[in-house]
């Protein structure tokens, strides 16, 4: 099974391209869950009906000419612990799919969808788009529906909306997250205060690679909790009138920056330049940080060599799986670590 | 990510402590977790990691204990499920089990989502029927809201349009 394809972050849309307020909002992502009626969900199937799911929604996708060119189908059992992680890290699967062997995911060539079969339901359409822009990546999603529901009978029920395997999810199967990097409210820790007020808006907060992770980078999920009772477009609204309130926040922040608190912090970036220019050694999480700044450093103005959609590229090469992808071997930390700081230093210095 | 502990597996389980608003991180595997004692008090651990639908079925528990004074478990006649299963692992069995356990939903979807009725996407088998009903629901809402703003011209309109789509219902 061919992954290389998927390393050329080039090809990859959102990496490449500077969507609406891309200085903040790095990408927009929706995901609807679609369950097959009549079939009990995946964490009940055998491996036998798990396949034969897989085929039936491999087989629906391709009716569509357009979409399908070029689509590529990856059966989870067909891949390497490290392959799979490395889909995590670039967010074309979740966490609970790589878990499993039971599933699959259908890539488009364009990368900007992406099916994830037998999670937790039997179909997550994922759509990820550059910027804030969570409404073109929904009229994408649910294009995408509407070519798979003409080929399958999705569980629906009039009341309850689209029926899930959880009930978190039950209604409309919408998550819709934005993907923020907010290093100075993070730097002014105004980021917790700002988040738990969220959870009254009906939205969550979680770190880079969903749930239950950490965030690096000062990179921050926002998403949608509540999916029922509410529709599409009013849960987009709902999240982009909050993205759109903590964007003015950080931009402010930004602006406000003045003396000697300025100075420090283009003390930092430029540091921060030094270290990933200069390094021998790296770890994830490190190199994130200074990734971060440096950003920050291109938004600025401060650092004037470089391109904000090439800061995207770092965050994904930076990430743990991609190194030994890149290399196709297992490594140490410590071989990891160093040839990070190579492959980021070449990426800067070009 | 590799586990805090052993360095060597993935860690799968991230855990957040807040004592006294002094924050640590904890990046583990699953066998350094079942080891580390600390898991003991913040959550029940039975060999499983820690998961959302763990997370969420505690969340279920007041209404499953409701639900043990009133009957028999009950159960789905499409995979079988319990509902007591249900409440363990957070996750239904297959998509007949939102019937089966009708009586059981009501509580838990109010304080999950808040509401109890599905507005939005309706699949375009379902036919014309089904989507004017959604839209109507949907243009009422907008009504309400343009009459606490009290933006009365665009409420007549709206006003107008919910006619429309009912009398529509109603030719059908």
């Amino acid at each position: 099974m061919a992954l290389d394809e998927l390393l050329d972050t080039s090809k990859i849309g959102w990496i490449n391209s500077t969507g609406p307020d891309s200085d903040i909002v790095i990408t927009s992502r929706v995901r609807l869950a679609r369950n097959l009626k009549d079939v009990p969900f995946p964490h009940l199937l055998n491996r036998l009906q798990a396949k034969e799911v897989i085929e039936m929604v491999y087989k629906a996708f391709l009716s569509n000419a357009v979409l399908s060119k070029d689509a590529r189908l990856y059966y989870m059992e067909d891949l390497s612990e490290t392959e799979k992680n490395l889909l995590v890290e670039m967010h074309f699967i979740s966490p609970d799919l790589a878990r499993d062997d039971r599933g699959a995911v259908i890539i488009s060539s364009d990368r900007r969808i992406s099916v994830m079969i037998n999670e937790e339901d039997h179909l997550r359409i994922q759509c990820i788009f550059s910027g804030l822009d969570p409404q073109g990546a929904y009229d994408l999603a649910s294009r995408v529906d509407d070519v798979l529901e003409e080929q399958l009978d999705f569980a629906f029920d009039e009341q309850l909306g689209y029926l899930t395997a959880c009930p978190t999810n039950v209604g409309t199967g919408i998550r819709v997250s934005v993907m923020m990097h907010l290093p100075v409210l993070t730097m002014l820790k105004q980021v917790d205060r700002m988040f738990s007020t969220m959870a009254q808006l009906g939205l969550v907060v979680r770190g880079l690679y969903g749930e239950g992770t950490e965030s690096w980078g000062n990179l921050y999920q926002i998403s949608n909790q509540i999916t029922l009772g509410k529709s599409e477009e009013d849960i987009i609204q709902n999240l982009l009138s909050v993205a759109g309130q903590i964007i003015a926040s950080e931009r402010q922040a930004r602006r406000n920056l003045n003396g000697e608190e300025r100075l420090r912090l283009e003390d930092r970036i430029l540091r921060s330049y030094g270290i990933l220019t200069n390094s021998r050694l790296l770890s994830t999480q490190e190199a994130m940080r200074y990734i971060s700044d440096v950003r920050l450093g291109v938004d600025l103005g401060i650092i004037k060599n470089l391109k904000p959609e090439e800061l995207n590229n770092l965050f994904i090469t930076a990430g743990p799986s991609y190194i030994q992808e890149v290399f196709k071997k297992t490594m140490t930390p410590l071989e990891r670590d160093l040839n990070r700081a190579n492959l980021l230093r070449q990426k800067l210095l070009r | 990510m590799r586990c805090d502990e052993c360095k060597k597996r993935q860690a799968t389980v991230h855990i957040t402590k807040i004592v006294n608003g002094e924050k640590t991180l904890l990046h583990l595997c699953e066998q350094c977790a079942k080891e580390k004692s600390i898991f003991d008090v913040s959550f029940e651990f039975e060999g499983e990691p820690f998961s959302m639908q763990k997370f969420l079925a505690g969340f279920f528990e007041p209404i499953m204990r409701e639900f043990h004074e009133k009957s028999q478990p009950l159960s789905c006649e499409g995979c079988g499920l319990t509902f007591p299963r249900f409440s363990q692992i957070g996750r239904f069995g297959c998509s007949r089990c939102y019937e089966a356990f009708k009586g059981q939903l009501d509580p838990m979807l109010r304080r999950l989502h808040g509401k109890t009725y599905h507005v939005g996407k309706v699949p375009r088998k379902r036919g014309g029927r089904m989507r004017i009903k959604s839209e109507i629901e949907r243009l009422k809402r907008e009504l309400q809201e343009a009459v606490n703003a009290e933006e009365y011209e665009r409420a007549a309109v709206l006003r107008d349009k919910i006619k429309e789509l009912e009398q529509k219902l109603g030719r059908d």
